[in-house]
């Protein structure tokens, strides 16, 4: 028998508006790009992508499940700019098929730099959650899967009872991904993503020069299936953004996903479907996965060069958590809002020089022309709020 | 290959980014193993002051006195040096207008020909580099002189041309273009012109007719047309014309290696200094420069702004500082030459240059080999390969303001823009480039033997 456990990652900043030296107001966002994207997102992901999970659901009578990381700022914009897109969610909630995760309300990097922040906004994630749907989270992911020993013994701490981890080769070895594992000195359950499997999908769907192209529910499902003997589950964890926008309608991604459940559960009856709480309670760890240094499920080296790998992104997430105090003395919440939307990770990716020369994936999602472009406007807002916060 | 190259100006007698970019592609074209005659106009002693009268030897005279010879670093180059009175910029002074940097020498053998009669054997001169290509020429100053020298030059070079042995006419900017197609006529040889920079570039709007018309001839005679960039390709396929499929595109370089800077240790000083350093003309757009840095000043006083150069708008600078009351800010320095340049550069926080029309722009990428931050205009040519460096519109005197300011302020940018960029302008050689045009040089050879 072999689980396929489906988490998808919905996310969406607040972008900067260009703001230079020369302003001084507090309206740091820009509302029209950021109205425009989600919209546009709305309209060619996350509105046909719940449709066809939904649909999926109903046609396998339950037997399809799923998981979603909702960040908190997308849920904000939602709210704001597609409530239809709430809708569809609470849809897909009613069904009992579908589990919220766990994480940073800001999706920031807090817990390398405030472990009082983290835990702030993990409870208002989890506060927005409980609102929205009425659900607990019981497993946890951090920010782009950041994690270490460290972050599992947190969450492990703050009561939950999985957490969910890239699948690194450098720490697995020969070992595989489709097992549960422990941390060493922590009480959780950790899952660990089949990036193989996950890519495949995510990134290589719609590339004609992939010797596997086309891709078909059918030839997946056989993929899927290898794995029994060899593993439990396969966790298939992915942007949602997939469906739709890094993967188009023409590639033929929605038809996929929509046969793929029927094409696993149909090569072999055992085969399921399981929301990472369910694995993480069906199975036991088979063994320890032991992680000291922060790994994430960024780019090929899957540490934090994305993020931290050059002297602005460090000073810049340096300089913004400096305030961390005296923002919250200010007891304003509009100020600690503002403060926190800057928080957000994207805002030090766009600040990766990496790859920049090249124009790969990082520059695709680069609302700036460069990484200094990025690094100026941030530290001119940054600058705005500290003074706000004297 | 064996390249009859048509320039105006080579190390030592140098004056424009021109110059510089003949020095670097020969150069390295005699390392990939190509043989080069380059053939430049040798200014005549007093004709440079005293440019309203004129003496034009005549073409026997011209031919008896041609000068020969070869440069230690330049194993494959014969240069073959043609009194003439072309000069590629004008200036009351040339000395006030030639930037020089860097401490290397080379030597210069006169070797045969005869001529450069009363030299001494062998005189060292330094390498001179400028900030960027000049433009400048003011036909005013000339009358029609200029053009019938060139015409003459033309037949001193055919003449020379009938002695030597090549297989691709190379003619670098309008001066010597006449002479290019002459050459290539005569000797049924392929014609490849390189573009530098065009009148556009030189004059805004205000061309002159007869120096278009002369780049436009010399455009469509060649067989194949070199820009160095795509915003030059853009104007010569635009403004004269020219089928996009006849011109590539060949960026400059940077010789890492070879400028031999002498370290000097590091300068303590109070205040961050911006540096702008090339000709104070329209082109350079250095009223620009003056603009944001009035605002900068709102912002943060403990700056100096620094104009390194000079040109027919530095008097113009001078008052326009004064004017907007921040004369006490700017330092104009006039002519840098020899180890000042590289202690300028030393000092400077950032460079800035806020070009209006820049075909290219070495000068940003000898900057960078200083490990000087670079703020760029986005119309330059050298934006089209470097990342890793700030971009404004020229125009964009607030956002130039802003840049400013965030490198002044936040020293993690200016280390991560310095340690990137110093980094990226190694992967510009001259070697590439001259690869790159033995390439077009094939296209014109195969396109010729394709049309016959």
């Amino acid at each position: 028998m072999a689980s396929v456990c489906f988490y998808f990652q919905v996310h969406q900043p607040y972008r900067l508006r260009r703001y230079s030296i020369f302003d001084a107001d507090h309206n740091y966002f820009d509302d029209y790009k950021n109205s425009e994207i989600c919209r546009k997102v709305a309209t060619k992901c996350y509105l046909p992508a719940n449709q066809c999970i939904l649909d999926m659901i109903r046609v396998h009578e339950g037997r399809f499940r799923c998981s979603y990381a909702l960040t908190g700022v997308v849920l904000d914009q939602f709210e704001s700019y597609c409530p239809e897109v709430l809708d569809s969610f609470r849809r897909l909630n009613e069904t009992g098929c579908v589990e919220f995760l766990a994480e940073t309300y800001y999706h920031s990097l807090a817990f390398l730099y405030s472990r009082r922040e983290f835990e702030e906004q993990v409870a208002l994630q989890q506060k927005k959650i409980h609102d929205l749907f009425g659900q607990k989270s019981t497993v946890f992911r951090n920010t782009e899967l950041i994690y270490n020993n460290e972050v599992a013994a947190a969450a492990a701490h703050m009561g939950y009872r999985a957490i969910i981890a890239e699948g690194a080769d450098h720490i697995l070895g020969y070992r595989s991904p489709n097992y549960v594992y422990r941390p060493p000195t922590a009480d959780i359950r950790v899952l660990l993503k089949n990036y193989r499997l996950s890519d495949d999908i995510a990134f290589r769907f719609g590339n004609r020069s992939w010797s596997e192209w086309p891709l078909t529910a059918e030839k997946f499902a056989q993929w899927v299936n290898h794995v029994n003997g060899n593993g439990y589950t396969v966790n298939l964890f992915m942007d949602y953004e997939t469906f739709g926008e890094h993967q188009w309608t023409e590639t033929g991604i929605f038809e996929f996903l929509y046969h793929m459940p029927g094409a696993v559960m149909g090569i072999n009856h055992d085969n399921n479907f399981k929301k990472p709480s369910e694995v993480a309670a069906a199975y036991d760890p088979v063994g320890e996965f032991d992680c000291p240094h922060l790994i994430s499920w960024a780019d090929t080296e899957r540490d934090l060069s994305a993020w931290l790998g050059n002297a602005m992104q460090s000073n810049a997430l340096q300089e913004a958590y400096a305030l961390e105090a005296a923002v919250k003395e200010k007891k304003d919440p509009e100020l600690l809002h503002d403060w926190r939307r800057l928080l957000t990770s994207d805002h030090y990716y766009y600040m990766c020089t990496k790859y920049f020369a090249d124009g790969d994936v990082h520059k695709y999602f680069n609302p700036y022309e460069s990484p200094y472009d990025s690094y100026i406007n941030f530290m001119n807002v940054l600058d705005n709020i500290a003074s706000r916060a004297k | 290959m064996n390249i009859f190259m048509l320039g105006w100006e080579f190390p030592p007698f140098i004056s424009g980014g021109l110059g510089t970019a003949c020095y670097g592609l020969t150069k390295a074209m005699s390392e990939l193993g190509h043989h080069v005659i380059f053939v430049l106009p040798q200014p005549i002693a007093g004709t440079v002051s005293t440019h309203v009268t004129l003496k034009t030897p005549t073409a026997q005279q011209a031919l008896a006195a041609y000068r020969s010879y070869t440069l230690r670093e330049f194993q494959n180059v014969e240069f073959r040096a043609i009194p003439s009175t072309l000069q590629p910029y004008v200036s009351p002074d040339p000395r006030t207008e030639a930037v020089i940097t860097g401490g290397s020498e080379i030597m210069v053998q006169p070797h045969g020909g005869g001529g450069g009669a009363g030299e001494a054997a062998s005189v060292n001169v330094p390498m001179s580099i400028l900030s960027g290509p000049r433009g400048g020429f003011s036909p005013g100053q000339y009358g029609g002189d200029m053009f019938g020298e060139a015409q003459r030059y033309a037949e001193i070079a055919v003449i020379l041309a009938r002695g030597e042995s090549f297989d691709v006419v190379h003619a670098h900017d309008w001066m010597t273009y006449p002479a290019g197609i002459a050459v290539a006529r005569a000797l049924g040889k392929p014609l490849v012109v390189h573009i530098h920079s065009t009148e556009f570039d030189r004059s805004g709007e205000h061309v002159n007719q007869r120096i278009y018309d002369v780049e436009r001839e010399g455009m469509h005679a060649a067989d194949r047309v070199i820009a160095v960039s795509t915003l030059t390709k853009n104007i010569v396929t635009s403004r004269y014309g020219v089928p996009e499929h006849k011109v590539e595109v060949v960026y400059n370089a940077i010789d890492n290696n070879g400028n031999g800077y002498e370290a000097l240790p590091p300068i303590g000083k109070e205040e961050k200094i911006v540096l702008f350093l090339g000709r104070i003309t329209m082109q350079k757009g250095p009223e620009y420069f003056l603009a944001a840095a009035k605002k900068v000043l709102e912002f943060n006083k403990n700056v100096r702004f620094v104009m390194a150069g000079t040109g027919d708008m530095t008097k113009r600078m001078i008052e326009l500082a004064a004017e907007l009351g921040i004369g006490q800010k700017v330092v104009f320095t006039g002519f840098l030459r020899g180890n000042d340049v590289a202690r300028i550069y030393k000092m400077a926080d950032l460079y800035v240059m806020p070009s209006v029309s820049e075909p290219f722009g070495i000068a940003p990428l000898e900057a960078l080999s200083h490990d000087v931050p670079v703020l760029i205009s986005k119309q330059s040519g050298v934006s089209e390969v470097l990342t890793h460096v700030l971009k404004v519109d020229f125009w964009d005197i607030n956002e130039m303001a802003n840049k400013i300011v965030a490198v002044l302020r936040h020293p993690p940018l200016q280390a991560t823009l310095r340690e990137h960029g110093n980094f990226e302008i190694q992967k510009l050689t001259w070697k590439d480039s001259a690869q790159h045009c033995v390439d077009v040089y094939n296209q014109a050879i195969a396109a010729r033997k394709g049309a016959a």
